[in-house]
């Protein structure tokens, strides 16, 4: 199936979920990500069980400190 | 009040272009914005804020200036180590434009002093470096109903959003609380690309200069993600929380408070 994944259109196995996700696109943070599929935000104890579609679009965002010191 | 010939001169960069005019500049010159922090974000934004005529801006911050600073931080002089960041601010934005008032709060931005530190502001320039500083300022300016501007820097990699009262989700929506101290990298333990601040700071600037004015779209309900080394600039949209602890329908959180501070393990 294919999903648009931070904006690249890309091939995946059917039945993937968004943790198996998180780990093909080597999220660098991947406990303190938040994941938004198709514009809206997933539950983050969820990333097990969320199974993407077909032509989702999905989103990571991250924390991003810094500026100051 | 009509504008002097020294400010027709001065800002007539400004004054020419439609969306601003004479009209615009008076109202940058009326407004008062704030900067949390005079660090990588906060220098730029301070500068270009200050160059544009804004008639009072807040600087507070506790720090003082060090080597390692300059990198990024250039509102600061090699001349200013060990110097009051506040003031090091102070100094050249006066230098910059004499006619503008700058505030200067040499002081940690808690739970305890922050509504009445932007109270007095029109927009608050959110340029902390840590997590507990970023959703204090959003919680902040959610209750207090002031907009303001998050930004985050790290390595080659930048992002901001802006929040308005009643439009489009806050900072909390997205990220929920803050992660636990040391999960997620800091500038300090990771690195910043030093020009990754004025790209991010100076945007931050660029939306406080476009609410102030009233013209163009603000980066509301989405976040601005940018990766140097990809040279690519994505706008996320942002869905607004309907459950979201400050802004949603039924908040739980009613006054600002702190988290504890993550103290940087380096």
């Amino acid at each position: 199936m294919k999903l648009t994944v931070t904006g690249n259109v890309k091939e995946y196995a059917d039945g993937l979920t968004v943790a198996k996700l998180i780990e093909l696109e080597k999220v660098e943070t991947p406990l303190y990500v938040t994941v938004s599929i198709n514009d809206e935000f997933i539950a983050s104890g969820t990333f097990e069980e969320t199974v993407l579609h077909e032509g989702d679009i999905v989103e990571f965002l991250y924390f991003m400190g810094g500026g100051q010191r | 009040m009509a504008l002097s010939n020294e400010q027709l001169e001065r800002y007539s960069r400004h004054i020419i272009l439609s969306e601003v005019g004479a009209k615009g500049q008076k109202k940058i010159l009326d407004s008062k914005v704030l900067i949390i922090g005079a660090g990588g974000l906060g220098a730029p934004a301070a500068l270009y804020l200050a160059a544009a005529g804004v008639g009072t801006i807040g600087i507070a911050d506790a720090d003082e200036v060090d080597l390692s600073n300059l990198q990024r931080q250039v509102i600061h002089t090699t001349p200013d180590v060990g110097k009051a960041k506040v003031l090091s601010a102070q100094e050249t934005m006066n230098a910059i434009n004499p006619q503008i008032t700058v505030n200067t709060y040499r002081q940690f931005v808690d739970a305890s002093n922050i509504m009445d530190l932007i109270a007095d502001y029109d927009f608050i320039l959110d340029g902390t470096d840590n997590f507990p500083a970023k959703f204090l300022i959003n919680d902040a300016c959610v209750l207090a109903k002031k907009p303001f501007s998050h930004a985050g820097i790290i390595r080659f990699k930048g992002q901001l959003m802006t929040y308005v009262p009643d439009k489009g989700p806050c900072y909390r929506c997205v990220f929920r609380e803050p992660p636990p101290p040391d999960a997620v990298p800091t500038c300090r333990q990771a690195g910043v690309i030093g020009a990754m601040g004025g790209v991010i700071g100076s945007l931050q600037a660029m939306e406080a200069i476009k609410y102030i004015i009233g013209k163009g779209d603000l980066l509301t309900g989405y976040l601005l993600t940018y990766d140097a080394l990809k040279m690519d600039f994505r706008k996320v949209k942002l869905p607004k929380v309907s459950n979201c602890a400050v802004c949603g329908d039924s908040p739980s959180i009613l006054k600002p408070f702190d988290y504890e501070q993550a103290v940087c393990k380096v």
